[in-house]
């Protein structure tokens, strides 16, 4: 029985997260929109803890955990069997961390969505490893704060970005996502649903714990990246077709930041220099998908 | 049926025979016969099963994985490097008691890059919880891979094959091929208890608190001495079927000699001759041939071994700093014996050297003109090198 109304609940009330752990939250929309015919694959990262200890699991759908850089590999296994066995149903989902994708599992989601294995990877990203205590990924983004990055040595570095790098691999859907913008994120998970081959979902997922946010500030955090185009909301269709899915009022992102505790060493010099990094990648996203004036 | 084949395709025919499911694999030497010709199976359709043609051997491990959990029969191949870069999930599949099986082709580890034969790739993964055979000729090979399948599925662990990289993998020798029929009599279909499965959703390879982990590596331990009595009652039924049989060890004129020889791999074999040559000339020796390295055969290897005086063994591999390992492992398994033999440790063949009848007859009288070892382990056949100058 396909069971996709969304007031249904794949996760069980009670989960071992944080308060307003925004990863949650993304799991709960997610599945929600992709239903009960579902394998997942979740490698390393603070969902291994998240979905609770033996015997007992917060998630509804058959879960299979797996080692750190493996999220590409072990799906395409699970896609492999399920076509041995005839079932052309089943969809099946990698979870990963921003870790688990952008840095260790980086090669075998590359290698995986080569082969345009058919499945959804869904990256949920809250900017560093957060299961091992808050230390900096590819993914941490310019002027944050990480227990490897401490004091005046915060990251100095760009944040990796991922969806440029599946686009390139001319992947059939990639799309970014918001658990501020839960009908959005629906649609997507939808649509990726619908489509064959390799798609890839970038979420924004905040992180109370890791940012030095309070819990009731996740979704509010979530909202401001997309409103001060820190984290646009995107797809591309085939690696080629860009559609940009929320025009901002192009917010400053100081307040962004300031709400912070990640950034708090942060001078105004510095967020000068972080908004023109922002526009100028904002600029070039319009680039892509036609829209630049 | 007779055919004349390379030990890499007996590795394949055996694949094609227990109707594997899911193969992914990454080409090494001396590994690439392996996948080349069951990526032809797949291709042509001789083999209905899916290749995943993935970008690493760990990957190739991880996508088994998935595969195994799933619920399909699935095979993979690798050697050295390869090997060395699984080790993670070499941990993980007998951890998730996935019967996956895998050829294993023993090759020496880099630097400097040497393809050939040596036996430290797979004995440095002892402890990761794999069934691991060491197999003598082609016909071995094949009969040990369908084996492998029925044992790995009934205990739930992941079995290796291994075989000697050229000696064995590039060797043509000729090979009996089962009748499929006969085949799917031995090897039923794969029917797991637990599968990733929507009808019954669960939970594969969770957060395990200190209550239940140590319960569950008992278990995988437990699996491991039920998998060395169902060994033996797997083969009774092989040979009832295919008329062969090998045994866990083979104890080669054991009874009355004072000095036994022990070996693993196609070493065996040329050590078959020497013994005749030594019988011929009235000394009792003996040979005692180690197939399945874990779990240990003790029992047997004590049994074969405890009227002997001395024991050689030799060691194609090197545990630096503690000697050969199969030395380590029959000194283990003696100890507790009273009056147990004496065990004379040799390194020989390492990276692909020959051992030659010659050397194999130097390590008997070695052993037999020695009163107590010389130390843990003797390299043998080495060149004389003046450290730090070049040599002359
Ligand atoms: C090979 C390996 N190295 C390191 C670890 C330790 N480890 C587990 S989760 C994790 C970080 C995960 O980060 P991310 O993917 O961003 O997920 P998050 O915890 O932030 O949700 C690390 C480093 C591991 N499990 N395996
Ligand atoms: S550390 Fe962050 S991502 Fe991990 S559970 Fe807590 S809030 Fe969620
Ligand atoms: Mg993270």
């Amino acid at each position: 029985m396909e069971l996709n109304a969304l007031d249904q609940e794949f996760m069980h009330s009670g989960h071992v997260g944080c308060p307003g752990c925004g990863a949650a939250i993304a799991m709960r929309f997610f599945l929600k929109a992709l239903g009960d015919k579902t394998i997942m694959v979740l490698p390393a990262c603070c969902w291994s803890v998240i979905a609770g200890p033996y015997p007992q699991s917060t998630l509804k759908i058959p879960l299979i955990h797996s080692a750190f850089e493996t999220g590409g590999a072990v799906a395409s296994g699970v896609r492999a069997a399920l076509d041995m066995k005839g079932d052309r149903e089943t969809t099946v989902v990698t979870w990963a961390g921003d870790g688990g994708t952008f840095d260790i599992g980086f090669q075998a989601l590359s290698g995986a969505v080569e082969r345009n294995e058919d499945f959804i990877y869904v990256c949920y990203d809250n900017e560093a490893y957060m299961n091992t205590g808050i230390q900096r990924s590819s993914s941490t983004p310019y002027g944050a704060w990480t227990t490897t990055t401490p004091g005046t040595d915060w990251k100095k570095l760009r944040k990796k970005n991922i969806v440029e790098a599946l686009v390139a691999h001319r992947i059939p859907y990639a799309a970014t996502a918001n658990i501020a913008f839960p009908e959005d994120l629906v649609r997507k998970a939808q649509k990726a649903k619908s489509i064959k081959g390799s798609r890839f979902i970038h979420v924004y997922a905040s992180c109370p714990t890791g940012w030095r946010i309070p819990s009731e500030m996740s979704i509010k955090i979530a909202r401001m990246a997309v409103q001060t185009n820190i984290f646009p909301l995107y797809e591309v269709e085939d690696g080629l077709r860009y559609t940009i899915n929320y025009k901002p009022k192009e917010y400053l992102v100081r307040e962004y930041f300031r709400l912070q505790g990640r950034f708090r060493h942060l001078t105004d010099k510095d967020l000068d220099q972080i908004q023109e990094m922002v526009n100028e990648d904002w600029e070039l996203l319009l680039r892509k998908a036609g829209e630049h004036a | 049926m007779k055919r004349v084949l390379e030990g890499s395709h007996a590795v394949a025919e055996a694949v094609r025979l227990a109707k594997v499911q899911v193969i992914s694999a990454y080409p090494i030497t001396p590994q690439t016969h392996i996948v080349e010709i069951l990526s032809d199976y797949c291709s042509t359709g001789k083999l209905k099963a899916k290749f995943l043609r993935v970008e690493s051997e760990h990957s190739a491990l991880a996508a088994l994985i998935g595969a195994q959990s799933s619920g399909v029969r699935t095979f993979t191949a690798t050697s050295s490097q390869g090997l060395a870069l699984m080790h993670e999930l070499l941990h993980w599949s007998s951890g998730a008691r996935l019967p996956i099986v895998m050829a294993e082709v023993n090759r020496a580890l880099g630097p400097g890059w040497n393809i050939w034969m040596d036996q430290t790739d797979s004995l440095a993964q002892r402890d990761t919880g794999w069934i691991q055979f060491y197999c003598e000729d082609s016909q071995e090979v094949l009969d040990t891979t369908l084996q492998a399948y029925r044992l790995a599925e009934e205990v739930n662990l992941p079995v290796m094959v291994v075989l000697d990289a050229f000696f064995l993998s590039h060797t043509y020798e000729p090979v009996d091929i089962p009748d499929e029929k006969d085949v799917d009599r031995f090897l039923p279909p794969f029917a797991p208890k637990f599968q990733l499965d929507t009808a019954n959703p669960c939970s594969f390879g969770q957060l395990v608190t200190p209550a239940f982990y140590m319960e569950m590596r008992h278990d995988i331990d437990r699996a491991m001495d039920l998998a060395l009595v169902r060994f033996g009652e797997i083969e009774e039924e092989y040979a009832r079927i295919f008329k062969r049989r090998y045994g866990a060890v083979e104890a080669i004129q054991c009874s009355d000699a004072d000095i036994i020889l022990l070996t693993s791999g196609t070493v065996t074999s040329t050590c078959r001759l020497v013994l005749k040559a030594l019988r011929d000339r009235g000394e009792k020796v003996g040979i005692l041939k180690v197939k399945l390295f874990r779990p240990t055969p003790a029992e047997q290897i004590r049994g074969a071994l405890k009227s002997a005086k001395k024991v050689a063994v030799v060691d194609r591999n090197c545990s630096f700093g503690a000697g050969g390992i199969f030395a380590q492992e029959v000194r283990a398994a003696l100890c507790n014996l009273p009056g147990h033999p004496l065990v004379y440790g040799y390194i020989a063949g390492i990276g692909g050297r020959d051992v030659t009848p010659e050397l194999l007859e130097e390590i008997y009288w070695k052993t037999k003109n020695s009163e107590v070892p010389e130390k843990e382990s003797v390299w043998m056949g080495l060149q004389e090198v003046a450290h730090g100058t070049q040599r002359s």
